[in-house]
């Protein structure tokens, strides 16, 4: 590869992930929907790895957010992964750093109930709108699709580790049942 | 019990390593969603914080944009040790995550043509969807009594799931409606 190559996805993926820190309010799962469309925009990857990677994400130890890095790697290799991390770490990282030292001042602050009273609805809805598409992406017949709503039903109804959901499916996967 | 800590019986402030290792170890454990365990080893186990404070430093970082709980070891890091404290907690809780889930999937990108394992990975995504509609559905549930705010949680799923419009000129429009619609319930 040269390095002309090599350098080529690294700014597209600094700007694009620099961009969604700053809108991910709700957290990493709420960005799934502009994630997946603008990844597939960029011509990185289609929604069904995308959906493949971001349960990599979930399966694995540590916050749903590696997803991030796991598409940095998949469109630039290390130098990717690391320039993917870093720009969605950083300006969310900065702006958190600088308020959390304003904040306890506000805390009883009656706008900053109205403020949060009104973010919640937007993130359910963002949250809901990630799950529907991954579950479009990844349902791809009965059989997996029987698998996604019956996860769900299992993680409200149940107190089971999502880990033995995850692994649940994984397994009925690599056993040939769907 | 544990979740009684009061503020008479919190430890002290961690040292930088500690900050390190102990978030090191949340994000190795971390299966499935980092933050309960985050909260179990700040709260419980090392008593760095009451309930009420970690509720309040996570009630910022979820309002604050970001991965929720990148932006609590932010917060946490830097509340103790400056910069450095915040370097050194988000190290520590990233450093091996980001190493097993390159691994994983540099796994599936070599074997992703073989039956058993394309097969595997497909039930693995269903189930992870299904986790994803679970999460939103139970954070939706404190909002059934409110039809205005269940109103835009629709509107937020339609225009991003069905109509596929990006992310920020939807924000921009409905986070102050939403705000206004909303203020007299805070």
């Amino acid at each position: 590869m040269s390095a002309d190559v090599a350098a080529g996805p690294l700014p597209a993926l600094a700007a694009l992930f620099a961009e969604l820190s700053m809108l991910a309010i709700g957290g990493a799962n709420a960005l799934v929907p502009e994630m997946q469309r603008r990844v597939a925009a960029q011509g990185w990857m289609g929604p069904s790895e995308f959906a493949a990677l971001f349960a990599l994400a979930q399966a694995a130890p540590g916050p749903n957010m590696l997803v991030v890095t796991l598409v940095g790697w998949r469109a630039a290799g290390w130098s990717g992964a690391a320039v993917a991390t870093g720009a969605f770490i950083v300006p969310s990282g900065i702006l958190t750093y600088a308020v959390s030292r304003l904040w306890h001042r506000f805390r009883e602050a009656r706008w900053r109930r109205v403020v949060q009273t009104g973010l919640t609805p937007v993130t359910v809805g963002l949250v809901m709108a990630a799950g529907v598409l991954l579950c479009q992406a990844a349902a791809t017949d009965a059989g997996t699709l029987l698998v996604s709503l019956a996860t769900a039903v299992l993680m409200l109804a149940t107190r089971l580790h999502p880990l033995w959901l995850l692994a649940a499916g994984g397994a009925l996967g690599a056993a040939g049942l769907l | 019990m544990p979740d009684d800590s009061s503020e008479s019986s919190l430890s002290a402030p961690p040292r930088l390593g500690a900050l390190f290792g102990n978030f090191f170890m949340v994000g190795v454990l971390g299966f499935g969603g980092v933050l309960p365990l985050a909260r179990r080893m700040i709260v419980e186990q090392r008593r760095w914080l009451s309930p009420a404070e970690f509720n309040d430093v996570l009630s910022l970082c979820q309002f604050l944009p970001g991965a929720n709980i990148v932006n609590v070891s932010v917060s946490l890091g830097g509340r103790w040790h400056g910069p450095l404290g915040a370097l050194a907690a988000i190290a520590g809780l990233l450093a091996a995550p980001i190493g097993i889930v390159i691994a994983l999937g540099a796994v599936y990108l070599r074997y992703r043509d073989v039956a058993p394992v394309a097969h595997g990975f497909a039930g693995l995504a269903a189930a992870a969807s299904g986790l994803v509609l679970a999460t939103a559905l139970r954070i939706a549930s404190p909002l059934r009594t409110r039809p205005r705010a269940m109103l835009v949680a629709a509107v937020a799923l339609g225009a991003l799931a069905l109509l596929r419009l990006p992310m920020l000129p939807v924000l921009l429009v409905l986070v102050p409606a939403s705000i206004a619609l909303n203020r007299r319930e805070a």
